[in-house]
């Protein structure tokens, strides 16, 4: 337990920058450290993807055996939601909601890098089963007693998924202690950006939801391998239980992926709209409902099994739909009328908007047990889901990439290139998951390798095919774009986007310390009154007391 | 190390009241501890689900150690309950002496705490060595086991936590207004002799 102390002549200190990265606590390099881990771990899961729809293109088995082809859509799902979507928004958060709040780094700077570190180990633990006689098979939701077949591979996700677990545990408790104690002066609350609002209740999510995982993944472990039956009817178990547990963790989890993605697009709107985000609170108190919901719905996922109350989590399920109705609304209303600029992000930030009120309703849908019914585990699913996680989280990560890019790198990344990249993924997306709404309809299963020529399915999978090749495609402009720009790419200057909140404040990229100074903090956009003027001339010092008094008179403006 | 260190680069550049961690209220490091122990509240929740789940689905009446081992031993299990609602008492008589400043006292109670903590592993370590069944003997030593098991693992992560705020004691590293690690390590103490009152109550008295 060394007590360090600064000494005047740090800033001397040199080391390499492999060591200096390893190393590092500056939230801001974690943050990155996020965010490349997670597109490396995309490409990943990006290629199985391929090798999912390459063998699903016409009927018959082409290119991959059926034990292969399981392997396959278990490691897309569980890589692609736990190694991708879910640290790349983390990563985000990570770099920026500090900078939103005029902080200087983290609460917890060391444990934010253990969280970050266990990601990589977590991940290449998962996929080392393809060492070790195949990964796991049995899909992410690793239903018992499938599981009780599976071979190393199985255990080998079973721990790689408790170790990324935990990080997201440690990376909640993290923001959380970060937003309620690392505030500047003057923000308070209902003064914090939406993203900011977003990653809180995320991490409320995360802390609460995911323990209970790790619970169900331990019970797993156990039947697995020292003769435990928590999930084995022979003598007493129950393999329902698992449904639940996974469920229970699985649901939030849903709201998990997608909550920071929408505080992505709700600070992307407004800027590019020139307009404040219309309904400030609602869009909180939205917000903060989605996150109660969401455990309250979990056994949605499991009206077959007939040993859930249908009526309760049916209802429960369509109520989310109002929360989310609000913000679909908060968001039309913030476009209403402004002046729209329809830069890369703001057309990721668009494509979010449609692609996921598709996704919505086809959940809505899907609450209704007699449609349920009909459409469980069929590709319909499947589609509902990407339209969710892909049309709307994945959206919301390259809308952050385009739109933080220029303060993490100083530079703009190239916008024909950016429109290029958006208008192939996005008619990529649609071409792949679209037609799956019809196969789910006429009855095609999710998870089967195969099916017969005479089913009728071969069109539409095939076009599914060409749109999955289509997405792979317009990654191509994008690391074309990323390559080029690193090299010779636009200074950005502090506010390329006459941003609204802190992160434009500070140089690009920040200092170390982030801030030099900080404008004084009286709305939810201090930077926005900070360039453009306000009614406040003084600085003044502020808490909950005075800032309701600080909201009227800004509703009054400037006299 | 310290919170000077960690705070020093945005001291000397950014706006002073920023890099107070948090200015008034709760030291962040105890908001830390309690929002993990938060977490660790819905771990165990899971745990004791799977618990009461299996209690539900077997028949009425069979429910206990497989035929041919022992009854749990209620009244060792009852003297472990003692020993560790103790230590809790001795962790708190800790946090006061440090409060108060004093740091003997402080070590004291601290030590008390760690003997009375690994008293109670032995104690269930000794239990597990009699009961003669095992984690595979169906669904109740599974659930038994796990639950048990998991609990014991937190007071050995507590006892580590203990020694090494002892350790620091040594060195002299708490005073009156600094020692914000013994406090956050007798939360979680607390934390973990609570999950047992309730792991208690719900095998032993309640079956």
């Amino acid at each position: 337990m060394a007590t360090t102390t600064l000494e005047p002549r740090a800033a001397a200190y040199r080391r390499s920058w492999v060591i200096d990265w390893l190393t590092t606590v500056d939230h801001k390099k974690i943050g990155i450290l996020y965010i490349t881990n997670s597109f490396l771990f995309f490409f990943a899961a990006g290629i199985l993807a391929l090798v999912i729809r390459s063998e699903l293109a016409v009927p018959g088995l082409q290119f991959v055996d059926q034990n292969t082809y399981n392997q396959a859509f278990t490691m897309h799902g569980t890589i692609m939601l736990f190694l991708f979507i879910i640290p790349a928004l983390s990563g985000f958060a990570n770099y920026i909601v500090p900078l939103q709040l005029g902080a200087p780094d983290m609460a917890f700077p060391r444990i934010n890098a253990l969280s970050f570190w266990l990601l990589p180990i977590g991940g290449l633990l998962i996929f080392s089963g393809y060492l070790f006689g195949g990964a796991a098979a049995e899909g992410w939701t690793g239903y018992a007693p499938l599981t009780q077949q599976g071979g190393v591979g199985t255990d080998l996700w079973i721990i790689g998924l408790t170790l990324v677990g935990t990080a997201s545990i440690l990376g909640a408790v993290n923001f959380i202690a970060t937003i309620f104690k690392m505030r500047a002066p003057g923000m308070t609350l209902f003064r914090m950006p939406i993203f900011v609002w977003t990653v809180l209740v995320t991490a409320v999510l995360i802390l609460l939801a995911t323990p209970v995982l790790a619970a169900g993944l331990i019970a797993l472990f156990i039947d697995r391998n020292y003769g435990g039956s928590f999930f084995d009817p022979s003598v007493g178990g129950n393999p329902v239980l698992w449904q639940h547990i996974f469920w229970f963790f699985g649901h939030p989890e849903v709201y998990i992926v997608i909550l920071p993605a929408m505080g992505v697009v709700s600070e992307v709107l407004p800027v590019f709209s020139r307009k404040p985000l219309f309904g400030y609170r609602a869009f909180v108190f939205a917000t903060i409902a989605i996150g109660l919901l969401s455990f309250s719905v979990w056994a949605h996922h499991m009206f077959t099994t007939g040993a859930v109350f249908l009526p309760f989590f049916s209802f429960m399920t369509a109520l989310i739909a109002i929360p989310t109705g609000i913000k679909m609304f908060n968001w039309l209303a913030t476009l209403w009328r402004g002046k729209l600029m329809l830069t890369t992000p703001m057309l990721f930030a668009l494509g979010f908007l449609s692609m996921f009120l598709i996704g919505g309703i086809s959940g809505v849908m899907l609450a209704s047990p007699p449609i349920d019914f009909h459409l469980q585990d069929t590709y319909f699913v499947v589609a509902h889901l990407h339209y969710v996680f892909f049309g709307g989280s994945v959206f919301g990560v390259f809308a952050a990439t385009y739109y933080w890019f220029p303060k993490m790198f100083g530079r703009k990344l190239n916008e024909p290139l950016g429109k290029v990249h958006f208008w192939i993924h996005f008619i990529g997306f649609n071409l792949a998951f679209f037609p799956m709404h019809q196969l789910g309809l006429s009855g095609m299963p999710r998870r089967v390798s195969d099916y017969g020529a005479d089913t009728g399915w071969t069109i539409l999978n095939f076009a599914s095919t060409i749109g999955a090749f289509m997405i792979a495609v317009s990654i191509i402009p994008f690391l074309i774009n990323v390559v080029a720009t690193f090299i010779n790419g636009e200074p950005a200057g502090d506010d390329p986007w006459e941003g609204n909140t802190l992160e434009w404040a500070t140089t690009s990229p920040p200092p170390p310390y982030n801030f030099d100074t900080l404008p004084p903090i009286h709305s939810e956009r201090p930077l926005f009154f900070l360039t453009h003027g306000h009614g406040h001339a003084a600085e003044r010092p502020s808490d909950l007391e005075e800032s309701a008094e600080d909201d009227v008179e800004r509703r009054e403006g400037p006299v | 190390m310290t919170a000077r260190t960690a705070a020093q680069p945005a001291g000397e550049h950014g706006p002073p009241a920023a890099i107070e961690h948090g200015g008034s209220g709760m030291p962040t490091a105890l908001l830390g501890m309690l929002l993990f122990i938060a977490s660790e509240v819905m771990f165990f929740g899971g745990l004791f689900a799977t618990y009461f789940n299996a209690r539900a689905s077997v028949p009425a009446g069979t429910w206990g150690p497989p035929e041919g081992a022992h009854e749990l031993d209620i009244a060792l299990a009852g003297v472990l309950t003692a020993i560790l609602l103790a230590s809790s008492f001795t962790m708190q008589f800790g946090v006061w002496a440090i409060r108060r400043g004093d740091i003997g006292k402080m070590r004291m109670w601290t030590g008390i705490t760690l003997v009375l903590g690994v008293l109670f592993l032995m104690g269930q370590l000794y239990d597990y060595s009699e009961l003669g069944f095992g984690i595979a003997d169906g669904v109740f030593g599974t659930t038994f086991y796990t639950l048990t098991g998991f609990h014991g693992a937190h007071v050995f992560g507590g006892a580590v936590g203990l020694t090494v705020i002892l350790a620091r004691a040594m060195r002299g590293q708490f005073s009156r207004r600094n020692h914000v690690a013994v406090e956050a390590v007798s939360m979680y103490w607390h934390f973990v002799d609570v999950v047992w009152i309730a792991v208690f109550s719900t095998i032993y008295l309640l079956r």
